[in-house]
C-alpha cells in the first residue's frame, strides 16, 4: 500500500501528517519516502540513524573530439537547447539545461557523443530512533534545477512489502507528479483559508488527471473560514481528519517533535485514517 | 530599476501575505506573482485581466496508434517513464510525465510518434488597485514552470520600462528548484521569509545557499517570531554570524488570516483593533526600501 501526502500550497502540514501517520502505525512495517527533495524536513522529526548515503545522478553528454566532425546534427535535435556547435572548434554543453534524454548521442552520426553521470544530489537511507520506520530522502544540490530525476531515484528505493508513505513537495507541476504517481491513495493536507482552498482545488485537479483517489486532512482547523468544508461537502470529498490550530501542536512542531509522541491520544486518530483508506482501497 | 524577490524555501511562511502588503505600501512598481504552480496573490489583489497570453512550454510526444506495432522501442528509449504499455490498450504516452525530448520519435521504427506543441499555461497582465500585476497559471500536471516564471518576469520588465516604474516586486515559489532559481536571476534583493521552527531554520539555510550561489543579496524576515522565541534567537544568531540583516520580525497575529479571508492585504484591512502585524510589516517595508537602494 502506497499513500502519498500532498497539498498544492506549501506549509499546510504535509510533513506533520506524513510523520505522525507513520509513527501511529505501530503494528505495521512502515517506510517513509520524503520526496520533497528541495526542502526535505521529515528527517528533522524522525532523527534517523543514516545507514547509507549515495549520490543521485543524471546523465549529460560528453563529446569525443577525435570523432566529432562538427556536423551540427546534435544541437537542433536537443529540445532544451543544451548543446551549441561552434563549427570546427567546440561543442558547448550546458548541463543545467540538459534533461538527460540521450537523444544527442543517438542522433550523432559519428558516435562522438557519449554520456557521463552528473551528480544532482544525494539519497539518504536510515531508520528512526527506535528502528520502526525506514526513512529514505533525497537532498537536491544547491543551484540544481533537476528535481524530478532525484525524486524518481528516491522512489526506486520503495519497498512494496511495507506500508509506504510519501511526503510530496508543494505545487502542481512535474515534481508533484513524479512523487504521487503510482500511489494507491493520496491524502491532501490543507488549511481552512482562501489560499488553502484555492491551492487544494489545483491539487485535486492534478489527482483527477492521474485518476488517484483522495481525501482531505484539514490542518490548523479553527482559523480562517468554512469554505474548505463547504467545498468538500459539495464535491463529496471525505474529510479524513481535522487537526485543530493548537498552541501545543504548533510548539512541538517548532521544536521538531512529532506531536503524536507527546499527545498519544492522536495515535489512534491517525491510525483510523489508515484503516479507512485500507477499506476504501480494498 | 530595482527588483525584490520574496522567497522562503519552506512553504506557508507568509510570502504572499507580505507581498500583498508590500504591493499596498510600495510606490511606482510592477507586481509579479512568480509562484506559477499555486499562485495566490490574486486572492488579495483582485486583478482585472487586461491581456492573456498562451504559454507553450515543452512539447509532448503524440502517438498514432494506427501505425504502432507494439514493438516497445519507445518504452526502452524513454528516460522519463512516460511511455508504458497496458494490457488491452497497448502503448500510450503519459503527457504528465513526457518532457518532450523527442527521443522516442527518433527511435520509433514505424514513425508512429511525433512531437506536438502544447499550451502549458497562461500568462496574464492585469490591473489592480495597487498597480499592474503580472501573473500566470501553469496548467495542472505540467512541466517547465521555470520557463513560465521567466516569461512573467520578462512581462514585468517590459511594463516597468514602459511605465517608468522603479521597482519590480516578485512573489516567489516555495522550494529551491527551477521556479525559485528563475525568480532569483538578476534581482537586487532576496527577502527570505522564515518562521521560528526547526523546519523553518533548516529550509532557511538551504535557500540562503541558493541565494548566495546566484550572487543575490539576502535579507531575512522572521514571521510569527513569538511561536518559539528560542528558535527566533537561534535564527537571529545565525544571521548575525553570516552578516545578514533581519529586515523585520512579525508577531503571530490572526488579523493576517482575517484579512486573507476578507481578501485584503493586511495593511489595508480595516480592523476594529489595531493590528500589530500591519505596523510591523509597514516598518519592515521602510527598511527594505533603504536596503534595496544600497
Amino acid at each position: 500500500m502506497i499513500i502519498s501526502v500532498a497539498s498544492g500550497k506549501g506549509g499546510t502540514g504535509k510533513t506533520t501528517v506524513a510523520v505522525n501517520l507513520a509513527l501511529s502505525l505501530s503494528n505495521m512495517q512502515v517506510q517513509l519516502l520524503d520526496c520533497d527533495v528541495e526542502e526535505p524536513n521529515s528527517h528533522i522529526f524522525l532523527n534517523p540513524v543514516i545507514e547509507e548515503t549515495k549520490p543521485a545522478q543524471t546523465l549529460v553528454p560528453t563529446v569525443n573530439y577525435e570523432l566529432c566532425d562538427y556536423c551540427g546534427k546534435c544541437a537542433p535535435a536537443c529540445e532544451y537547447n543544451a548543446l551549441v556547435v561552434v563549427p570546427k572548434q567546440q561543442v558547448m554543453v550546458f548541463p543545467e539545461l540538459c534533461h538527460g534524454c540521450g537523444l544527442c548521442s543517438m542522433v550523432c552520426p559519428q558516435d562522438a557523443i557519449s554520456e557521463e553521470p552528473r551528480k544532482i544530489g544525494v539519497i539518504k537511507k536510515g531508520r528512526s530512533g527506535d528502528g520502526k520506520i525506514e526513512l529514505v530522502y533525497g537532498v537536491l544540490n544547491i543551484g540544481e534545477v533537476m528535481a524530478t530525476p532525484l525524486i524518481d531515484q528516491v522512489k526506486e528505493e520503495l519497498d512494496p512489502a511495507k506500508t509506504v508513505i510519501i511526503d510530496v513537495p508543494p505545487g502542481t507541476a512535474c515534481p508533484v507528479i513524479a512523487a504521487v504517481q503510482g500511489s494507491d491513495y493520496c491524502i491532501l493536507v490543507t488549511e481552512p483559508t482562501p489560499f488553502g482552498l484555492y491551492d487544494l482545488k489545483l491539487a485535486i485537479a492534478v489527482l483527477k488527471v492521474l485518476k488517484l483517489p483522495f481525501g482531505v486532512v484539514i490542518n490548523k482547523a479553527g482559523i480562517g473560514d468554512r469554505k474548505v468544508y463547504e467545498y468538500c461537502a459539495k464535491e463529496g470529498i471525505p474529510i479524513l481528519l481535522e487537526i485543530a490550530h493548537d498552541k501545543r501542536i504548533a510548539r512541538y512542531y517548532s521544536e521538531g517533535v512529532p506531536f503524536v509522541s507527546e499527545m498519544p491520544e492522536w495515535e489512534e486518530r491517525f491510525a483510523r485514517i489508515m484503516k479507512g483508506i485500507k477499506e476504501y482501497v480494498g | 530599476m530595482r527588483q525584490l524577490t520574496v522567497i522562503s524555501g519552506k512553504g506557508g511562511t507568509g510570502k504572499t501575505s507580505l507581498v500583498g502588503s508590500f504591493a499596498v505600501l510600495a510606490e511606482n512598481k510592477v507586481i509579479a506573482d512568480c509562484d506559477v504552480d499555486a499562485p495566490d496573490l490574486h486572492l488579495l489583489l483582485h486583478p482585472e485581466i487586461l491581456t492573456k497570453q498562451e504559454f507553450k512550454g515543452l512539447k509532448v510526444a503524440v502517438m498514432d496508434k494506427t501505425l504502432c506495432t507494439e514493438c516497445g522501442t519507445c518504452e526502452e528509449t524513454c528516460r522519463f517513464n512516460a511511455i508504458a504499455s497496458t494490457e488491452g490498450s497497448g502503448y500510450a504516452v503519459n503527457p504528465a510525465r513526457c518532457e518532450g525530448c523527442g527521443a522516442c520519435v527518433f527511435t520509433c521504427p514505424q514513425e508512429a510518434l511525433s512531437l506536438k506543441e502544447r499550451v502549458s499555461g497562461y500568462a496574464y497582465i492585469s490591473k489592480t488597485n495597487y498597480g499592474t500585476l503580472v501573473h500566470a497559471q501553469l496548467n495542472v500536471a505540467e512541466e517547465a514552470s521555470g520557463k513560465l516564471v521567466t516569461l512573467v518576469r520578462e512581462n514585468a520588465r517590459q511594463i516597468a520600462e514602459k511605465e517608468g516604474c522603479n521597482l519590480i516586486l516578485i512573489d516567489g515559489a516555495p522550494g529551491i528548484g527551477c521556479s525559485v532559481i528563475a525568480s532569483l536571476g538578476g534581482v537586487d534583493l532576496a527577502l527570505i521569509v522564515t518562521e521560528p521552527t526547526q523546519s523553518g531554520m533548516h529550509d532557511l539555510k538551504r535557500i540562503l545557499s541558493v541565494v548566495e550561489y546566484f550572487g543575490v543579496k539576502p535579507s531575512v524576515c522572521i514571521n510569527k517570531y513569538d511561536i518559539n522565541e528560542e528558535v527566533t534567537e537561534e535564527i537571529e544568531a545565525f544571521c548575525r554570524e553570516k552578516g545578514i540583516e533581519i529586515a523585520g520580525k512579525i508577531l503571530y497575529d490572526d488579523t493576517i488570516t482575517k484579512a486573507m479571508v476578507a481578501g485584503v492585504p493586511v495593511v489595508a484591512f480595516e480592523s476594529e483593533l489595531k493590528s500589530t502585524a500591519a505596523e510591523e510589516i509597514t516598518l519592515m517595508w521602510h527598511r527594505i526600501e533603504q536596503i534595496i537602494q544600497e
